[in-house]
C-alpha cells in the first residue's frame, strides 16, 4: 500500500521516458505502446484514487528529502487523482478514436513523433495536476504549451500553421503574465511551495496596505491563465485552432489542455493564496462577469458560424465561461460545480471533436453546414455519437451537461447576493436556449435525408472507434445519473484541498 | 511616489520592459518583431527576479572563508529561476522561429494579417 505513494511521480517520469522511447519506435508500435502505457497510467492513478479514498488523507511526496520550505513537492488528494484519471481516460479515448484521421493527416514516416508529443503532453498534464510548487507549475505549463503547439502543426496545411502561430502568441502572452504573477508572489512571500506561501499570505493579508499589491499579483496571474484557457474576451483563437487541427489534437486541446490551465488556477487559488484571501479580492467578480460574457458571446458566435467544427469550438468558449462562472461565484457549491463541469465538458467535447470529421468525410470532406445535409444518415454511427454528445451539451436530463447546469443553478441560489442569483440564472436560461438552438439546428440538418443513401460503410468503424465512443458515452451517463456520487467525491476532495 | 520608484529603479525598469515586450507581442504585425517583443518581455521578468534576488554587500552562497551565518549570503533560488526561465524562453523562441520559417516559405510574407489574407485565397486550405 505504501508503495502507491510513489505513483504520482511515476506517472510524470514514465511519460517523459515514453516520449523518448516513441521517438525510436516505428509508428504502429508507437501507437500500440502509447495506448498500453496510458492504460498502465490509468491503473496507477486509479490506485492512487483508491488509496486516498481509503485512507481519507492526502499525501505529499517530498522530492530529494528536503523538508517543506525548501525542496520540491508533489501532492495527491481525491480531487487531483480524479482529474488525473479523467484526463488519462479522455486522452486514451481520443487517441484511439481519432487515429484513423491522423493516418490521413500525417505522413507515415513522422507518425511516431506524434506519439512522442502526446506522451510529453501527458507528462506535463500529470505534473500540472500533481505539483505543489508554483514554479514547477510554470515550467510544465510551458512544456504543455510547446507540446500542444506540436500536436497542432502535425497537419501540414497553411491554415493549421497560422492557427498554431496565433495560438502560440496568445499562449506566450498568458505564460509571460503567469510568470510575472508567480515572481511577484515569490517576491512578496519568499516561497514557491504552495503551503508555506499560503501561510505567509494569510499573515500579509491582514495588512490593508499589502492587500492591493496582493490583488495586483493575483490579478496578473489570473489574467495569464485565463488567456491560456480561452476565457472571453480571449477566446477568438479557438475556432481556427480547433477547427483546422487533426481531430485527436482538437479533442486533446479542448478537453485537456485548457482544463489543465483552469485546474492550475484553481489550485493556486485554493492552495497557494488561500480561499479566504481570494474572497477579499475583486478578481472573483471579474471572473464571474467574464464567465457570463463568455457564455453568452460564445453561444451567439456558435449560432452565427457556418462551419460545424467552428460551432463546436465556440461552444467550448461558452463552456469555459461556465467553469469560470462557478469559480467566480466563490462558494463551495460554485467550486464543486466548476470541477464537475470540467469533467462533464472534457468527456463531451472530446466525443464531439472525433465524430465531426466522420460527418464531414461522408459529405465530401467539408464541414460547411449546407453540405452536411443528411450526413447523420450517411454515417449512422457518427450521427448517433454526435447526437449523444449534443444532448449532453444542451443539458438533456440523464446526461452530464444537465447535472452541471443544475449544480450551477443550485450554487447560485446557495450564495447570498440577489444580483448574482439573477445574473447567473439569466445566463443559464439564455445559454441553454441558445445551446439548444444551434445543436438542434445541426441535428435537424444532419438527419434530413438528401439524395439516395448509400449504405454506411461499417469498415470505417471498427472496435478502435466504437470502444472509446461507448466508454465516453458511458462516462457521460455516469456523470449524469450518478452525479451525487461524483459531487460527494469532489466535495471530499475540496475539503482535503485546503 | 517618485522616490519609491527611484529606490526600486531596477524593478520599475523591469516592469516597463515587460510592458514594452507585452504590447509588441500583442500589437506588432510582423512575426519577427513579435518574437523580439516576447524576448523583451521575458527579459523584463528575469531582470525583476535578478534584481530582487541580489542584496548589496552579500556574497554568493559558497563557503570559502568559513563564514557560516545565513545573513552573509544571498538566496540562490532567484538565480536558479532566471536560468530555468531562460531555458524555457530559448526553446519557445526556437519553435516560434521555425514556425515563422514554415509560414514564410508558404506565404512569402512575415506580416500576419497578410498571411491570413493569402490563406483565404489558397485552394488547398479549403
Amino acid at each position: 500500500m505504501e508503495f502507491i505513494r510513489n505513483y504520482p511521480l511515476f506517472t510524470i517520469v514514465l511519460s517523459l521516458f515514453s516520449g523518448v522511447l516513441c521517438y525510436m519506435l516505428k509508428p504502429a508500435a508507437a501507437k500500440i505502446y502509447t495506448l498500453v502505457f496510458e492504460g498502465l497510467l490509468i491503473g496507477m492513478v486509479g490506485c492512487v484514487l483508491f488509496y486516498v479514498i481509503v485512507t481519507g488523507q492526502p499525501f505529499t511526496y517530498v522530492m530529494g528529502e528536503f523538508p517543506a520550505p525548501w525542496g520540491n513537492e508533489i501532492r495527491a488528494g481525491i480531487l487531483e487523482a480524479m482529474i488525473a484519471l479523467l484526463f488519462l481516460i479522455v486522452e486514451i479515448c481520443s487517441i484511439s478514436a481519432g487515429h484513423r484521421f491522423l493516418v490521413i493527416d500525417m505522413d507515415e514516416s513522422k507518425r511516431n513523433l506524434y506519439f512522442t508529443l502526446v506522451n510529453l503532453m501527458t507528462a506535463a498534464l500529470m505534473a500540472l495536476v500533481w505539483t505543489n510548487d508554483l514554479f514547477t507549475g510554470y515550467v510544465f505549463l510551458e512544456i504543455l504549451t510547446l507540446t500542444s503547439c506540436g500536436v497542432l502543426i502535425v497537419r501540414e496545411i497553411g491554415r493549421t500553421t497560422l492557427a498554431a502561430v496565433r495560438y502560440m502568441i496568445l499562449n506566450l502572452l498568458g505564460s509571460g503574465l503567469f510568470l510575472l504573477g508567480v515572481v511577484l508572489l515569490y517576491d512578496l512571500t519568499g516561497h514557491l511551495l504552495m503551503v508555506p506561501m499560503r501561510q505567509t499570505i494569510a499573515e500579509l493579508a491582514r495588512d490593508p496596505q499589502v492587500l492591493p499589491v496582493l490583488g495586483v499579483a493575483v490579478g496578473i496571474l489570473t489574467i495569464g491563465l485565463s488567456i491560456k484557457s480561452g476565457l472571453f474576451p480571449f477566446h477568438f483563437w479557438m475556432p481556427d485552432t480547433y477547427g483546422w487541427a487533426s481531430p485527436t489534437s482538437a479533442a486533446l486541446l479542448s478537453s485537456l489542455v485548457s482544463k489543465a490551465y483552469i485546474f492550475l488556477l484553481f489550485k493556486t487559488y485554493y492552495r497557494a493564496i488561500g480561499i479566504d484571501v481570494i474572497e477579499q479580492l475583486p478578481i472573483r467578480n471579474v471572473l464571474l462577469v467574464l464567465g457570463i460574457g463568455g457564455i453568452v458571446v460564445g453561444s451567439l458566435q456558435a449560432i452565427h458560424t457556418n462551419n460545424l467544427n467552428h460551432m463546436v469550438a465556440y461552444s467550448s468558449a461558452a463552456q469555459i465561461g461556465y467553469i469560470y462562472m462557478g469559480i467566480g461565484l466563490g462558494t463551495m457549491a460554485g467550486y464543486t460545480a466548476a470541477m464537475f463541469h470540467i469533467m462533464a465538458h472534457a468527456i463531451t467535447k472530446s466525443q464531439l471533436f472525433v465524430t465531426t470529421p466522420r460527418l464531414a468525410e461522408v459529405s465530401g470532406g467539408t464541414l460547411k453546414f449546407q453540405d452536411l445535409q443528411g450526413a447523420g444518415l450517411k454515417s449512422k454511427v457518427a450521427g448517433l455519437y454526435f447526437t449523444l454528445g449534443a444532448f449532453s451539451m444542451i443539458g438533456i436530463p440523464i446526461f452530464a451537461g444537465f447535472s452541471s447546469k443544475l449544480l450551477f443553478a443550485l450554487a447560485a441560489v446557495g450564495q447570498g447576493s440577489h444580483k448574482k442569483i439573477i445574473l447567473v440564472m439569466l445566463a443559464l436560461a439564455v445559454s441553454s436556449m441558445l445551446n439548444a438552438l444551434y445543436f438542434v439546428m445541426t441535428l435537424i440538418r444532419i438527419f434530413t435525408p438528401e439524395g439516395k443513401l448509400e449504405k454506411d460503410d461499417l469498415r470505417h468503424h471498427h472496435i478502435n472507434y466504437h470502444l472509446p465512443m461507448v466508454l465516453l458515452t458511458a462516462a457521460n451517463l455516469m456523470l449524469g445519473l450518478k452525479s451525487d456520487l461524483v459531487v460527494s467525491l469532489i466535495e471530499r476532495g475540496l475539503s482535503m484541498f485546503g | 511616489m517618485i522616490t519609491h520608484l527611484w529606490i526600486n529603479n531596477e524593478e520599475a525598469v523591469a516592469i516597463i520592459l515587460f510592458g514594452i515586450g507585452f504590447t509588441m507581442l500583442l500589437f506588432q504585425k510582423n512575426l519577427l518583431k513579435k518574437l523580439i517583443g516576447m524576448n523583451i518581455m521575458d527579459t523584463g521578468v528575469f531582470l525583476f527576479l535578478a534584481s530582487m534576488g541580489y542584496i548589496e554587500g552579500r556574497k554568493a552562497p559558497i563557503i570559502t572563508d568559513g563564514v557560516m551565518e545565513a545573513a552573509a549570503y544571498i538566496n540562490p533560488v532567484p538565480a536558479g529561476l532566471v536560468l530555468t526561465g531562460i531555458v524555457v524562453s530559448v526553446s519557445v523562441t526556437a519553435i516560434m522561429l521555425s514556425l515563422s520559417v514554415r509560414l514564410y516559405k508558404r506565404y512569402h510574407t512575415l506580416n500576419i494579417d497578410e498571411m491570413y489574407e493569402r490563406s483565404r485565397h489558397a485552394a488547398e486550405d479549403r
